[in-house]
């Protein structure tokens, strides 16, 4: 079993903690003159995305987590799993609705992912900052009022909705921000 | 790498800290507190668990060598002239600490040192209270280590059983399962105290538990508590001070307790230094305190990271 010592802590470690993967956020060193020394670390679990607050005695011994990121394509989804490829090996991996999570509504097809394989099993899944996506429905655009300012809920191909500016047409392809959901432009632009 | 000590990027109070020397002079001539130099390569290093000497070899003319160590604080060799007679002393100088260096910890930084004799823990801390106010705080409110923690916690830090820390500790996220009460308060006072000490004042945290003593006598009342007593401004530890304990009996139980604590955790056991224990039965009545000056300095101009206030910063990568 593979462990770090606290004085090798730093942000980006990856550490087993309650039997979750987790990352290190923020990691400070904290002494009382006359006492026992610390690590005060921030730290993200891997699984659920929750970001903690914990202390360690210093120079104690933390299981490392066998964690690594990759790019993977996606594939497609069997209904049930959604399927991911290494480009370089062309192995595969499956991941399901609850890894994937909000990655969901933002992949059709062929994106490059960042998938975090714990144990060579998927548990995160981000999609890429910016994807594009056509419109399947929205209320008929209101030609040339691109200064009104107002904004309409637009349908995605692949279910998501987001709010768009009124001149907006069904069958348009959007650029999305995947990090906000929010749209910055027609693909186009 | 490169030169190991680097000019920070902005330029430094220098004038704040010159100022603050020249008022701490001040205040002790007035008192006809002593000014003393003692030495820094020391024979022998402090027994502390949670303390780590720095160490060099010297090699005499002769070529014989031997192992030295820089001064975690100057207590010991303070104490040996106080036992010899010199009355009260200061002492301004740089100590050092292994295996410490964070926001708000430099492995080498500079310290105020003085003993009272016929002082108690009380008289002493009227005493700092005086220079805080000469330097322009606000004088520091008095308030119990017993009352911080039973007012967060619930607990009465003297009498509680270690179990109870323990779960305590989990319930505040503190992740290491092998524990024992003194590491488990001081994890709890560290994340306990900002919820006490809201405002920005000073704050003099008294009567520590007796596990806790270190260098301090202990006071029987209702249980055994440390005459101890530390300041904290802006939640940074400012001080630590003492009611000095003048039994070289109890000291060298103590000592052996330590480096006991320090075998356990692997360290290496210290050689006691004996002459320090020798002069300590002729200790007079005396109270004693130290000051991180690098710290007051941060809270008096306002920085958040010792950094800022250091003229060097050290390059450890």
């Amino acid at each position: 079993m593979a462990t770090y010592s606290t004085n090798e802590f730093k942000s980006g470690l990856k550490i087993m903690l309650d039997n979750d993967p987790c990352s290190i956020v923020e990691n400070e060193f904290v002494k009382p003159g006359k006492g026992q020394a610390f690590n005060r670390v921030k730290i993200r679990n891997l699984k659920t995305g929750r970001i903690l607050e914990k202390t360690f005695k210093s120079g104690e011994s933390v299981e490392a987590a066998d964690v690594l990121d990759l790019e993977l394509q996606y594939l497609y989804n069997d209904g049930e799993l959604w399927h991911f490829m290494d480009q370089g090996s062309y192995e595969q991996y499956e991941a399901n609705e609850s890894v994937v999570g909000d990655a969901a509504q933002w992949i059709k097809g062929e994106e490059m992912c960042t998938v975090t394989l714990w144990n060579d099993v998927p548990i995160s899944v981000m999609p890429p900052n910016f994807v594009y996506l056509e419109i399947t429905d929205t209320d008929p655009g209101v030609r040339g009022d691109t200064a009104s300012g107002g904004t309409k809920p637009a349908t995605l191909e692949t279910g998501a909705v987001v709010k768009v500016p009124l001149f907006i047409e069904t069958g348009e392809v959007l650029k999305i921000d995947t990090r906000t959901g929010e749209y910055v432009g027609r693909a186009r632009d | 790498m490169g030169d190991a000590w680097s000019l920070p990027d902005i330029r430094t109070p220098l004038g704040a800290r010159a100022d603050l020397y020249q008022r701490l002079r001040e205040f002790m001539r007035v008192r006809d507190i002593l000014e003393v130099e003692t030495p820094t390569l020391c024979a022998t290093a402090t027994p502390d668990p949670n303390l780590h000497s720095l160490d060099t070899t010297l090699t005499l003319p002769d070529g014989r060598q031997r192992t030295l160590y820089l001064h975690t604080s100057p207590e010991y060799a303070m104490k040996r002239l106080l036992a010899d007679g010199s009355g009260a002393i200061y002492q301004i100088c740089k100590v050092f600490r292994d295996e410490e260096a964070g926001r708000v910890h430099n492995p080498e930084f500079s310290m105020l040192e003085w003993y009272r004799p016929h002082f108690d823990s009380r008289h002493m801390m009227d005493e700092i209270g005086e220079l805080l106010e000469w330097l322009g705080f606000r004088s520091p409110q008095r308030v119990t280590y017993e009352a911080i923690f039973r007012a967060v916690t619930g607990l009465n830090p003297h009498t509680c059983a270690t179990a109870e820390l323990q779960l305590e500790a989990s319930k505040a996220g503190f992740a290491s399962e092998q524990a024992e009460r003194s590491e488990l308060l001081d994890f709890l006072f560290d994340h306990i105290r900002g919820d006490y000490m809201q405002d920005d004042s000073p704050y003099m945290v008294h009567d520590f538990p007796a596990c806790q003593a270190a260098l301090a006598r202990l006071r029987h009342d209702n249980w055994p508590v440390a005459e101890r007593f530390e300041l904290f401004i802006n939640d940074l530890e400012i001080a630590n001070g003492f009611y000095e304990l003048n039994d070289s009996a109890e000291q060298r139980w103590r000592f052996l307790e330590e480096n006991r604590i320090r075998k356990q955790n692997g360290r290496p056991q210290q050689v006691l230094d004996e002459a320090f224990l020798a002069a300590l039965d002729a200790l007079p009545e005396c109270a004693g305190v130290a000051m991180g000056l690098d710290r007051l300095l941060m809270c008096m101009t306002g920085a958040t990271c010792i950094e800022d206030v250091l003229p060097f910063v050290l390059d450890a990568k």
